[in-house]
């Protein structure tokens, strides 16, 4: 669907992409994750074909974006970072003035703005001006404008910020929801919300990919090493080191906190084995009271760190 | 060319949805009325012509005034990176805009015409050289939206816009009443540039293709540079 390839940008000298290339395909949810500054946004300008590239091609469907911006716009919707609307229009008004510019018939404006209202739920804020919503109808908002024309491919950068826990819910919801027919691809810097909307990520830092894979097997490189975290009562930090340390496969056992009645250990585990059973039979053959007990589930986070944070 | 109304039609509601346009226009008006009407009585003739001359002035800070908001707004609040990513065209955009801000300067003259029909209430008043006048000020005001519009392309501050767009109208409008601090070989050129020598000709009542060639350049040459201004900026 969209093919990128050795796409390069400079800016004044400042190279924010270096060589990027990577493939979307039709019906799949692709993440763009990166630290501030790594180069998200300005990859998916180039793609919405905003941005000149400096260097490289960028080919969706059978269009090449420097002879083609035109139809290529036209399949595309586009979200950018913090949706800037035009503060003194009305919802409905703007809403409508970019159902025109897609070209929708006079009767089916009126419909296609209803369904959208429904959809991103904006239904009660129709008749206001967009420079007085808070920043999650605003983002609202701005994700109706991308859905308008009902593109093939959503762009959407940073679809979530700025939005209450909830409303995050409910616009990842609804990216799912579309992302089941559309492609789409989003840019964050929020790792689980990746893991949530995500088929495949692709990880850049400085503006080179550094990681390109789906979401489940990045999770499954997470898991070299696994760690358990456990709370007990009734037993001080040596006996349980001791007693624990007899389990094969245990690397080490560090305490977190000890100074109260509970002891609290992360036991890590080296090989891709499940120690947990082997651990519970241990306590259960003293008298401590196990209050927590679990795997500490190591995500994104931590490949993440591993390739964006310089050693 | 379709999509070209649609943004014309956003921006002429823009206009008159803000109170600025209502403040641009009676400033226009009251400062015309005060030039016009303080000498109207003492030359005791009844025709428009001083209140034509006013004109390239006025328009001259008026009509940047104008247009500055058109594309720094855009620029400064991050719309246009929305606009530019559906699909319409550099051009469509430009000439959007353009004829919006030609048709507010349309609907700032039309409480003007309150003068020619006192003047001919007074006196009998010669409707040639004020149909002149009238298509004059259009052609004018055009051709300075332009400038204004390309100047409003090249920042994403408004009161820069303005200064620049101001500039580039006054020299325009100046240029020929300094003829005298430039040596002969450059007279005939410089009088040619000059907006205020072709807008007096029409205004005079003589229409010639010379001087509506002169506006319609202006205004090519201004919205050229603006559609490659905007094209420069990604």
């Amino acid at each position: 669907m969209i093919h990128v390839e050795n796409l390069t940008k400079y800016y004044d000298g400042f190279c924010a992409v270096d060589q990027i290339t990577f493939d979307i395909h039709k019906g799949e949810i692709l993440g763009l994750l990166g630290p501030n500054g790594a180069g998200k946004t300005t990859t998916l300008r180039m793609v919405t074909g905003f941005l000149r590239p400096t260097s490289g091609t960028i080919r969706i469907k059978e269009y090449s974006i420097e002879k083609h911006s035109l139809e290529i716009r036209k399949l595309l919707g586009y979200l950018p970072e913090a949706a800037p609307l035009y503060h003194d229009m009305l919802v409905y008004d703007y809403l409508g003035y970019v159902a025109m510019i897609r070209e929708f018939g006079k009767e089916q404006i009126h419909y296609r703005i209803r369904e959208l209202g429904e959809l991103c739920g904006l239904n009660e804020v129709m008749h206001r001006p967009i420079g007085e919503l808070s920043r999650g109808y605003k983002q609202r908002v701005g994700l109706a404008h991308a859905m308008m024309s009902d593109p093939e491919i959503l762009v959407l950068d940073e679809p979530t910020s700025g939005l209450d826990p909830n409303q995050i819910v409910e616009i990842r919801e609804i990216i799912k929801q579309i992302g089941k027919e559309k492609t789409i691809i989003l840019s964050t810097h929020i790792l689980s919300e990746a893991e949530a909307t995500c088929d495949r990520v692709v990880i850049i830092n400085r503006g080179r990919i550094v990681a390109d894979d789906s979401t489940e097997s990045l999770k499954q490189m997470a898991r070299g090493e696994s760690l358990i975290n456990i709370t007990l009562q009734n037993a001080t930090f040596q006996s349980v080191e001791n007693k624990l340390s007899e389990i094969q496969g245990i690397v080490s056992i560090t305490p977190v906190d000890t100074t109260g009645e509970t002891t609290e250990v992360i036991v890590n585990c080296q090989s891709s084995v499940d120690l947990r059973g082997e651990i519970y039979r241990k306590v259960k053959e003293t008298d401590w009271i196990l209050l927590d007990f679990h795997l500490e589930t190591k995500t994104l986070e931590k490949i993440f760190r591993e390739f964006t944070v310089e050693s | 060319m379709r999509r070209a109304i649609h943004i014309f039609k956003r921006e002429v509601r823009v206009y008159f949805v803000s109170p600025i346009a209502y403040i641009v226009i009676s400033v226009f008006l009251l400062v015309m009325g005060w030039f016009f009407f303080t000498t109207f009585f003492l030359f005791s003739q009844a025709n428009l012509r001083n209140f034509f001359s006013l004109l390239p002035i006025t328009f001259s800070f008026v009509v940047p005034a104008i247009t500055m908001r058109l594309f720094s707004e855009e620029l400064n609040v991050g719309s246009y990176e929305i606009l530019l990513t559906m699909p319409v065209t550099f051009l469509e955009v430009v000439l959007g805009k353009f004829l919006a801000a030609v048709v507010f300067l349309m609907a700032m003259l039309i409480p003007t015409l309150a003068y020619p029909i006192t003047v001919a209430s007074l006196g009998q008043l010669d409707w040639g050289p004020v149909f002149g006048g009238y298509m004059g000020a259009v052609l004018l005001g055009a051709a300075f939206a332009a400038v204004g519009l390309f100047a409003s392309s090249l920042t994403r501050n408004q009161i820069i816009a303005f200064i620049i767009g101001m500039a580039i109208c006054f020299s325009l409008t100046l240029i020929d009443k300094m003829l005298f601090f430039f040596p002969q070989s450059l007279l005939g050129l410089l009088q040619y540039i000059g907006a205020d020598y072709h807008f007096q000709n029409i205004s005079k009542g003589i229409i010639d293709s010379r001087d509506i060639l002169y506006f319609l350049s202006v205004s090519f040459v201004a919205l050229y540079g603006a559609n490659l201004a905007i094209q420069g900026r990604n």
